[in-house]
C-alpha cells in the first residue's frame, strides 16, 4: 500500500503535488540548480513526480563564479547522468557588460549581484515559472512566501499585496511579462531536508561533509581560505581544521562550520542536535535585521 | 504520523505570539542565534522578560507597529510529531488571512484573553474555524496568572464560549477548553502547579495525542486528473499514466472507475509510485494511475469509483469569503477553480450575507465587500464535479480568480 504516514512522505506527496502543477499550468518552467542540497532535493522529487517520463523543463544555474569546485563538478555530473539540459547564465558576464558593479571590502559579495543575471536569463528564455528550493523554516520573510509567488515585470516581490493560497489550489494565472517563483519545499525544514537526502540515499557534493581544510576566524565564524574569493586581511591566521558547509552558495558568504560528521546519518544526527540555525552561517542575513526581505523585493531568489 | 498542521488566529494583545514563542522555547525549537536576536532586541526595548513575539512576527511592517498582517509558518517538531503552525491576526479586516490559514489547517487553537473573555474577535476566530470544519479546536484560555488561577474566570469564559457552540452548524467539532500563561509557561507545553483544579492535558499533550482519526474525515475517493505522464520512449512505449492526488479514500487495482465527464467506465491497472507498484494508493498520495481501456483522458478530468459519484452540475451554491478590496456583484464573472480544474463562472445571485457579529444573515444584498462571508450561487459555462463541503473538504471547496487581474479574489465551501 502506498501509504501517506510518515511526515516526510506527506511533504515529498505535497512537493510532487507541485511539481506537476508547474508542469501542467506554465508554459515554460525552469528548476533554478545551485548545486546545494535544496536544489538536490528538487531533481529527485522532479524525477520522482514524472517517472517514468523525463522532467519536463531545464534545469538552469546562475553562477556567481565563486562557487566551489566540487559544486560544478557534482552538477555537470547529476545532469548528465539523468540526461537534463542544463543552461548556465555568469554574474560575471552580467559584469562585464556594466549591468552590475562588482562589491569591494572585506565584506564583498556576489550575493546580491545574482539577481540582475536572474531576471536577465528569466527574459532572455522566457521562462514564466522559475522552481526554487526557499524554505520557509530559513528566515522570517521567507516564512511569509507562498508557494505560487508572483513576480512582476521587474521580478520584484510584493509582500503586502500576495495572492491568498488555499486548501491546495495553486493559481498559476499571470500576464504576459510576468511571472512565478515556484517553492515546492516551502515546508520542509532543514532537517526535513536531510532526513530525506538519507531515506532516498541521494549523492550531495562532497562539501557537505567534514573535511579538512584550511580557514581563518572572522567575527566569530570560520572562513575558507582555500581560494582567493573570501578577502582576509594579511593579520587574519590560516589553520587547518575539520569542518563542513551547510549552505553551498556564494563562498564569499557561505563560513563553514566546525565537524566531525563525514556521512549522512552523522550529518543528520548533528543538524538534529544543532544550536544555531542554517542561516546563522550566511554573512548576508546578518546585515540588517531585515536584509532578507529587502533583497526579494528587489527579485532576489 | 502526518505533519500536523494547526491554525491560530488572535491579536498580540491575546498573547499569540507570545504563546507561540513559548512552544517554540520549551520544546527547545530555538536556535541559539534566534534566542540572541530575541534577547537583544528584547533588551534594546527596554523589556525585562523575552519577547517571544519577535520569533514569529516576519516582516518589517508588522515589526514596525506590533501587529501580524500576513499568514507566518511557524515549524516544530516534538519525538512524535513534526507540527506547522499557520499564524493569522485576529482583526476583521484579516478574515481572509484567518480563512487562508485554517483552509491547509486539520486543528486549531483559538486564543481569549481571561481578563477579557468571549470578545468578537473570538466570536469571528471560532465562525471560521466552524465553517471550515476543523475537526479538533483548543480553546486556550491566556493569562490566567493575570486573574489570580481562577478556576471561577475558566469556568465563566467556558460557559460562555459553549453558548457560541450552540448557535453553529457544524456540531460535531470536538471543542477542549485549557487553562494557560504563555508568559509563565503555565500549562503550554508543561503542566502547572498553578492550577490544581484543571485536571486536562496542557496544550501541546492535547496535540500530541490527536491522531489520524480525530482530524480527518474519510470519505469517498476523489482523484482529479493532475497531468498526463507520455513518455514516448521505447520502454514505454503505450504508457499513459494520469498523475494526480488522491482525496477523501482510498484507491485499489482493480477498482470498477468512471471518468468524469465523459463517463467512461473502466478499471484501475496499476498505481504507481515513482518506479514502484502498489496495490493501494491511501489518500493525499501523489501517485500515477494506469487504467485498463485506451480512453481519453486530460487534466481536469476526475476518476471515481463506480458506485460512488459526486454531483454533476452546472451550478451550485456556495459558502464565499471575498477576499478582493473591488466587489463581488450578480452578474460578475469569474474564473471557479475547483481543485486543478477551472471553469468559468457567473454569479447569478447572493442570497445572504452572514452579519458581521455571526448572529445572522442579512438579505438583500447588492455586493460582497473584503472579508464578507456569504450564500452566493453561481452558474458555470460547464459542468463540475463536486461533494458538499460537509462531506468532502477538498472536493467541495473552490477558489475565484479574477479573469482581469488573475488574483485569487474568494474562496468557496459548496452548500
Amino acid at each position: 500500500m502506498k501509504k501517506d504516514t510518515s511526515h516526510i512522505n506527506s511533504l515529498e506527496n505535497e512537493a510532487i503535488y507541485i511539481m506537476r502543477e508547474v508542469a501542467a499550468q506554465f508554459e515554460k518552467p525552469v528548476l533554478l540548480f545551485s548545486g546545494g542540497k535544496d536544489s538536490i532535493t528538487l531533481v529527485r522529487l522532479a524525477v520522482k513526480a514524472f517517472y517514468p517520463a523525463k522532467i519536463p523543463f531545464p534545469l538552469m544555474h546562475i553562477d556567481t563564479g565563486h562557487n566551489f569546485p566540487e559544486t560544478i563538478e557534482f552538477r555537470d555530473r547529476l545532469c548528465k547522468e539523468l540526461g537534463l539540459e542544463l543552461i548556465v547564465r555568469n554574474v560575471q558576464d552580467s559584469i562585464d557588460e556594466g549591468k552590475v558593479k562588482e562589491e569591494s571590502g572585506r565584506y564583498a559579495s556576489r550575493n546580491m549581484l545574482q539577481t540582475t543575471t536572474l531576471l536577465d536569463a528569466l527574459e532572455e528564455f522566457k521562462f514564466d515559472a522559475a522552481i526554487g528550493g526557499a524554505r520557509r523554516d530559513e528566515e522570517k520573510a521567507r516564512a511569509k512566501e507562498r508557494i505560487f509567488s508572483v513576480r512582476d515585470d521587474f521580478g520584484q516581490w510584493d509582500e503586502k499585496n500576495q495572492r491568498p493560497e488555499l486548501f491546495d489550489m495553486l493559481n498559476g494565472e499571470i500576464d504576459h511579462g510576468q511571472n512565478v517563483r515556484v517553492f515546492p519545499i516551502s515546508n520542509w525544514t532543514e532537517l526535513d531536508v536531510w532526513s530525506y537526502i538519507e531515506k532516498e540515499n541521494i549523492e550531495i557534493p562532497s562539501i557537505y561533509f567534514a573535511h579538512k581544510r584550511n580557514v581563518f576566524l572572522r567575527d566569530g565564524m570560520i572562513w575558507s581560505a582555500e581560494d582567493d574569493v573570501v578577502y582576509r586581511d594579511e593579520n587574519e591566521e590560516v589553520v587547518e581544521k575539520m569542518v563542513r558547509f551547510r549552505t553551498v552558495g556564494d563562498m564569499s558568504c557561505t563560513a563553514a562550520v566546525l565537524s566531525d560528521a563525514v556521512s549522512i546519518s552523522k550529518v543528520v544526527e548533528e543538524i538534529r542536535d544543532s544550536t544555531i540555525s542554517e542561516r546563522g552561517a550566511r554573512i548576508d542575513d546578518k546585515r540588517s535585521e531585515a536584509a532578507m526581505e529587502k533583497r526579494k523585493q528587489q527579485g532576489y531568489f | 504520523m502526518e505533519v500536523l498542521k494547526i491554525a491560530t488566529a488572535g491579536s498580540v494583545d491575546d498573547g499569540k505570539s507570545t504563546l507561540i514563542g513559548r512552544i517554540l522555547y520549551d520544546t527547545k525549537s530555538l536556535t541559539t542565534d534566534k534566542l540572541e536576536a530575541i534577547e537583544k532586541t528584547s533588551k534594546q526595548r527596554g523589556y525585562d522578560y523575552l519577547d517571544f513575539s519577535l520569533a514569529t512576527d516576519g516582516l518589517v511592517a508588522e515589526r514596525e507597529q506590533g501587529i501580524t498582517i500576513d499568514v507566518a509558518h511557524i515549524y516544530f517538531s516534538t519525538k512524535k510529531k513534526s507540527y506547522i503552525i499557520a499564524d493569522t491576526p485576529g482583526h476583521v479586516e484579516y478574515t481572509r488571512n484567518m480563512v487562508t490559514g485554517a483552509s491547509t489547517s486539520q486543528a486549531s487553537i483559538i486564543l481569549i484573553d481571561a481578563r477579557k473573555g468571549v470578545i468578537e474577535q473570538t466570536n469571528r476566530h471560532f465562525f471560521i474555524n466552524n465553517l471550515l470544519r476543523i475537526k479538533d479546536v483548543v480553546v486556550a484560555i491566556n493569562k490566567m496568572d493575570l486573574v489570580d488561577y481562577s478556576e471561577d474566570v475558566y469556568n465563566k469564559i467556558k460557559a460562555d464560549f459553549s453558548e457560541l457552540m450552540s448557535k453553529r452548524d457544524y456540531q460535531d467539532q470536538k471543542i477542549t477548553f485549557i487553562p494557560v500563561s504563555a508568559l509563565k509557561g503555565d500549562n503550554v507545553v508543561n503542566k502547572t502547579e498553578a492550577m490544581p483544579w484543571y485536571k486536562g492535558e496542557a496544550l501541546l499533550e492535547h496535540l500530541e495525542t490527536l491522531d489520524k482519526a480525530d482530524i480527518f474525515n474519510v470519505g469517498t475517493p476523489r482523484f482529479p486528473v493532475q497531468y498526463v505522464i507520455r513518455p514516448k520512449t521505447e520502454d514505454f512505449h503505450d504508457y499513459r499514466g494520469y498523475a494526480g492526488k488522491v482525496y477523501g479514500g482510498d484507491l485499489s487495482v482493480g477498482d470498477d472507475i468512471i471518468v468524469l465527464p465523459s463517463k467512461t467506465r473502466s478499471k484501475i491497472k496499476d498505481i504507481y509510485f515513482y518506479d514502484e507498484k502498489y496495490e493501494t494508493a491511501s489518500r493525499r498520495s501523489s501517485v500515477t494511475i494506469t487504467l485498463e481501456n485506451d480512453i481519453n483522458v486530460s487534466r481536469g478530468d476526475m476518476i471515481v469509483k463506480e458506485n460512488d459519484l459526486p454531483t454533476i452540475d452546472k451550478q451550485f451554491t456556495a459558502n464565499v469569503c471575498w477576499m478582493d478590496t473591488d466587489q463581488l456583484t450578480p452578474g460578475g464573472k469569474y474564473i471557479v477553480q475547483h481543485g486543478v480544474n477551472k471553469v468559468l463562472a457567473k454569479v447569478d445571485r447572493i442570497n445572504h450575507k452572514i452579519n458581521p457579529d455571526y448572529s445572522g444573515f442579512e438579505k438583500d444584498v447588492t455586493g460582497l465587500s473584503i472579508n464578507d462571508i456569504a450564500s452566493v450561487t453561481f452558474k458555470l459555462n460547464k459542468p463540475i464535479f463536486y461533494d458538499q463541503f460537509k462531506n468532502h473538504r477538498t472536493n467541495g471547496s473552490f477558489i475565484l480568480i479574477d479573469p482581469q487581474s488573475n488574483s485569487t479574489v474568494g474562496a468557496g465551501f459548496i452548500q
